[in-house]
Formats: C-alpha cells, structure tokens, sequence
C-alpha cells in the first residue's frame, strides 16, 4: 500500500518522497512509542520486567541460580553481548546440576514476543498455553524483559 | 523515485520537519499512529494531498508493512 501511495504522490508533483517499509508493524515491534486510542491500553513491552536476571551461554549454571534467587527471581534470560535472546532458564532448568554451562542447560530459542501486543492478548494467550512467563523482544531479537502470568492478569 | 527510509532516518526526518503519511483507513489511524503522523487513507491521496501536504517539504508514507 505505502509503495503506490509513494508513487501517486510522486505523481502528483511531491517531489521528495519517501517510503517507510517496515512500517507501523517495525514501529512498534521495536517498542517505539504511538498515539491513539491503544496507545493508553497496556502492552507487553510497558508491563514486561525489564530488571530479570540475564546471563551468558558460557556461566557456570550454580552462579546464575544463586544470582537469580538472591535478586527473587526464578528465571533468568541468556542473552549476548547485544542483548539478542539466546535461551530461558526457568526455575526447572535452574535446578539442574550447578556445574554445568548454561548453554547445556537452557531451554533454546524460547517463543518470543514483541512489545507491541496488547496485555489483555498476551494473558489469553498464556493462559491457554500455560505459560508462566515469556520473553518479550524488539524484532531484532533484543530483550525487553520478561513478562510473567500475574503482570497481564486481573 | 520514492526512496525508501529506514525508522532512524524517519525519526531524523520528522524531526527535521518531514511530513509523515499514514494511508492505511482512518479507524487503523485512529487505534494507533506514530507521533507527527496525520492521516490520509490511500483511497483519499488524489483528493487529499494537493491540500493538505506541502510539495515543498518531504513527504513520508508508510502503512502496516510492506504490503
């Protein structure tokens, strides 16, 4: 739709015209703010925690999980140096033999979501799916934090 | 041509006085629209843009995705 817009508009004696591709979906699937009538609703980005522990493939898993339940958490996001998702421990994965990396004991390239949906979809969705939590991302794969059952429920 | 503009050069742009499009219907404006966006539905740009956009400033447009 925006490429023939762009073109009319050319058409129509605009000189500069310019296309956004990505569009509104790109927009808001990096978190970026919209006005509206949604705009005021709750999303996953705003309610996600963004403070949950993260770690790196090549930790020791017994550091992570004391890292984590020192802070009060049950979970932990593997993450790289760019903040790209690689893998999810939760509290099964926590518990698994403290000597082992994390690569060995995540659970890989979990579901993500972006931060754009609205909380009222994301807690259909969990609880039809019985998810606890799940990972928000941008699109770039980046995490925005972790969104658990009781931050989109009531 | 139209050229096209990746979300950081969009946010430079508007910034520095682009005028940014939304063509999807009014009722995807209304829910949900970036900030600086107005809103001219494709099906209205023949009607709408002699008058309601400047020729002399750019002019970005954009809908949902590329579709």
């Amino acid at each position: 739709m925006s490429p023939r817009a762009a073109w009319r508009l050319e058409s129509l004696g605009f000189g500069e015209v310019y296309e956004y591709r990505g569009g509104k979906l790109d927009w808001m699937a990096a978190g970026l703010p919209t006005e509206g009538t949604n705009a005021k609703r709750p999303r996953a980005g705003g309610l996600a925690r963004a403070d949950v522990p993260t770690c790196r493939l090549d930790e020791r898993l017994g550091d992570v999980r004391n890292r984590a339940r020192e802070q009060g958490w049950d979970a932990a996001v593997v993450i790289n140096s760019e903040r790209v998702v690689f893998g999810l421990l939760r509290a099964k994965e926590l518990d698994l033999e403290a000597d082992q990396q994390v690569s060995q004991a995540m659970r890989p390239a979990p579901s993500t979501f972006r931060p754009y949906v609205l909380a009222e979809e994301m807690a259909a969705y969990m609880r039809d799916h019985e998810r606890v939590s799940v990972v928000i991302t941008t699109s770039d794969g980046r995490l925005v934090g972790l969104l658990r059952q009781e931050d989109v429920s009531g | 041509m139209p050229r096209e503009v990746d979300r950081n050069e969009l946010r430079r742009m508007v910034e520095a006085g682009a005028q940014l499009v939304e063509v999807l219907p009014e009722e995807e404006y209304a829910e949900d629209h970036l900030p600086k966006a107005v809103s001219i539905p494709l099906g209205r740009l023949d009607d709408e843009a002699p008058t309601a956009l400047d020729r002399n400033r750019p002019v970005i447009v954009y809908c949902w995705d590329i579709a």
